[in-house]
């Protein structure tokens, strides 16, 4: 049974630190606060980030349409390009409206900061190159969005960085591909699109015990439902231009990272190294637990280039506002489509891990307490590819496009769409089969939503509920 | 990495506690400063001289003056007593430097980053200073001061309040 309790109140959901102290962990997220009051995840939510504007007062964060900023004087601004003074210089590097969302979503995810990006693709590359060089290699799951296995398998093995890629529903194989090369372990806390949930706990375990970071790309689950840091997750990664703009405007991505890992080990040079560009300073040595963000926006923004746009950053934060309603609607709607299909004698089976029979419900239920699943979900249509073609295309409510996360219920063949450019074997390596059809439920009322699902059902099979 | 134990009679200064720390402190004398730009202490120095109002007085004996400020060669010979003492030393040395910042009546005993000494804690606790260990008192400053948010780091900050 589904079973999404609106407004579960999980001890970390109100801001209450996970009984770490504040000598264990040298960073605890929650101990910040002017007064002792510990903010809850709606709370923070809504004003994490966004102090009324000190010369203004204006409430909402402004948009920030500017891309540099005056220096006061010489000496300002070469303090400021040499990291000598935090501050503002050029909207690659950072902008005010950015820096509100950033912070926003380092509060929800619990991490020490975040730094946004053009997208969660751009998201994903900056985090890889930061830690990986020509030579190294990666470890990731292979129940990836496509496109992720291609950055992956295409571009940067181009560039020397390898990856191998392994069941995610098996710790052992990470552990067991780990090279002396390795610098990261990389999976999605819900695969996309077969649905397999990363057993973090585990993962992060069997990266630590190699002196590696986990990376984790949450974007279908948000940090509503799961918040990877609290099992030890080192970073987290957003394609926010999914839930968490939550309505389909906007492109962007966003990294999350925890401040707890140990940069300084001596495995990622590049930490311990003087930096030649910033006066010979050694990010681990200046910085400490805050290196990997600073480093992350001053050397990889900085080189790369892919930054968040002011305006996408403003609807993000109004995305943010309300996502925990948002996804509470999202998975409610989801677990009964689920379900209403799972009884549908023209659907030859439904991979939700909502559902008690899924293989992941488990794990679901231990991560997502609030709602387990999500609200993206596979299904196959009965007559394989040609009937799921054309359900598709009977459908007259639910768009069919290649997004996920929109306020309205979106559909998607993956085989022929988003995982098309992967070989047969990356198809069945990464869960997906030919007749799977991929939902993501929105927000619309459920019955229509049942009713479109339906009629397009009649139509593709020739046969009633 | 830093002894996890927590040090008995002492615990960090809260969040709130370190803005109070900072809002009401003048003097900062800089233990172990160095002229080296790459180093994290002469980083920090530069940090406070271009972002805040504390008069400042870097402590090394081996040095005149650093980014421009006269250098001492200890606390003794500052012409003020320190409200806070930031020490960029190895974590050996800190009981030591407990003993003259005790000496020197200094209000506040701070180590930065990666540096932890239960002893020295419990000397200068004992002594009636106030003791931060294992904290940047640059990135502490940003915290309170709009900078870490302009980085995107979690401030912990909810406020309604313009200010």
């Amino acid at each position: 049974m589904l079973w999404y309790k609106a407004g579960f109140a999980t001890p970390a959901r109100l801001g209450v630190s996970a009984g770490a102290n504040e000598h264990a962990r040298t960073h605890d997220p929650y101990n910040h606060r002017m007064s002792d009051r510990q903010f809850g995840f709606r709370t923070r939510a809504l004003h994490a980030g966004n102090r009324p504007d000190p010369r203004t007062g204006a409430r909402t964060t402004p948009i920030f349409q500017t891309t540099s900023y005056v220096f006061d004087d010489a000496a300002d601004a070469a303090d400021l390009f040499a990291l000598r003074k935090y501050g503002l210089i050029y909207t690659r590097l950072g902008n005010p409206t950015v820096s509100a969302f950033e912070e926003r979503v380092a509060s929800l995810e619990g991490g020490i900061g975040a730094v946004a990006a053009a997208s969660g693709h751009a998201a994903e590359f900056m985090v890889i190159t930061a830690l990986a060089s020509a030579g190294d290699h990666i470890v990731s799951s292979s129940q990836l969005y496509g496109g992720t296995v291609t950055m992956m398998s295409n571009t940067l093995s181009r560039f020397g960085i390898h990856t191998t890629f392994v069941d995610p529903t098996d710790p052992e194989a990470f552990s067991a591909a780990v090279n002396d090369r390795t610098k990261l372990m990389f999976a999605e806390t819900i695969g996309n699109p077969s649905g397999a949930i990363a057993d973090i706990a585990k993962l992060a375990e069997v990266a630590h015990s190699h002196g590696l970071p986990l990376a984790v790309d949450s974007t279908f689950a948000t940090p509503a439902l799961c918040r990877p840091i609290e099992w030890g997750a080192d970073i987290v990664i957003h394609s926010a231009t999914k839930f968490i703009g939550g309505h389909g405007t906007s492109l962007g991505g966003v990294v999350t990272e925890a401040g707890t890992f140990d940069w300084g080990s001596g495995r990622f040079p590049a930490f311990t190294e003087p930096v030649r560009t910033y006066n010979d300073l050694r990010w681990w040595d200046n910085f400490g637990e805050y290196a990997f963000c600073t480093r992350l926006r001053n050397d990889q923004l900085r080189d790369m280039g892919p930054t968040m746009a002011p305006f996408n950053a403003f609807l993000f934060l109004l995305g943010l506002e309300t996502l925990d309603y948002r996804m509470a609607g999202h998975v409610a709607n989801a677990s009964a489509v689920a379900k209403w299909l799972a009884e549908d004698r023209r659907v030859n089976w439904v991979d939700y891990s909502g559902l008690l029979d899924s293989p992941h419900h488990d794990l679901a239920c231990k991560y997502m307490p609030d709602g387990p699943g999500g609200a993206v979900f596979t299904f196959g249509v009965d007559g394989g590819r040609v009937a799921g073609a054309a359900f598709i295309e009977a459908l007259e409510l639910i768009s069919h496009l290649a997004n996920v996360g929109d306020a309205k219920t979106l559909v998607l063949h993956p085989a022929s769409t988003t995982h098309s450019q992967l070989s047969d074997e990356q198809l069945n390596a990464g869960g997906v089969t030919p007749d799977m059809v991929r939902l993501s439920i929105g927000l619309e009322d459920l019955e229509d939503i049942i009713w479109d699902l339906d009629q397009a059902l009649t139509a593709a099979t020739r046969r009633s509920h | 990495m830093i002894d996890a134990d927590a040090v008995p009679g002492w615990i960090q200064p809260s969040v709130a506690a370190r803005r109070r720390i900072l809002d009401t402190s003048h003097t900062i004398a800089v233990l172990g400063a160095s002229a080296n730009t790459a180093r994290a202490s002469n980083f920090v120095l530069a940090y406070l001289l271009g972002s805040s109002d504390y008069r400042l007085y870097p402590v090394n004996p081996n040095n005149t003056e650093i980014l421009g400020l006269r250098c001492y060669r200890d606390l003794e010979s500052l012409p003020v007593v320190a409200d806070i003492v930031v020490v960029f030393r190895r974590n050996e040395d800190l009981d030591a430097v407990a003993t003259e910042a005790i000496g020197a009546r200094c209000g506040v005993f701070w180590t930065q980053l990666g540096l932890w000494s239960a002893s020295a804690a419990q000397s200068a606790t004992a002594a009636g200073l106030e003791v931060v260990m294992n904290r940047c008192i640059k990135i502490e400053h940003a915290r309170f001061h709009g900078g870490l948010h302009l980085a995107g780091f979690d401030t912990g900050v909810v406020d309604s309040r313009r200010r």
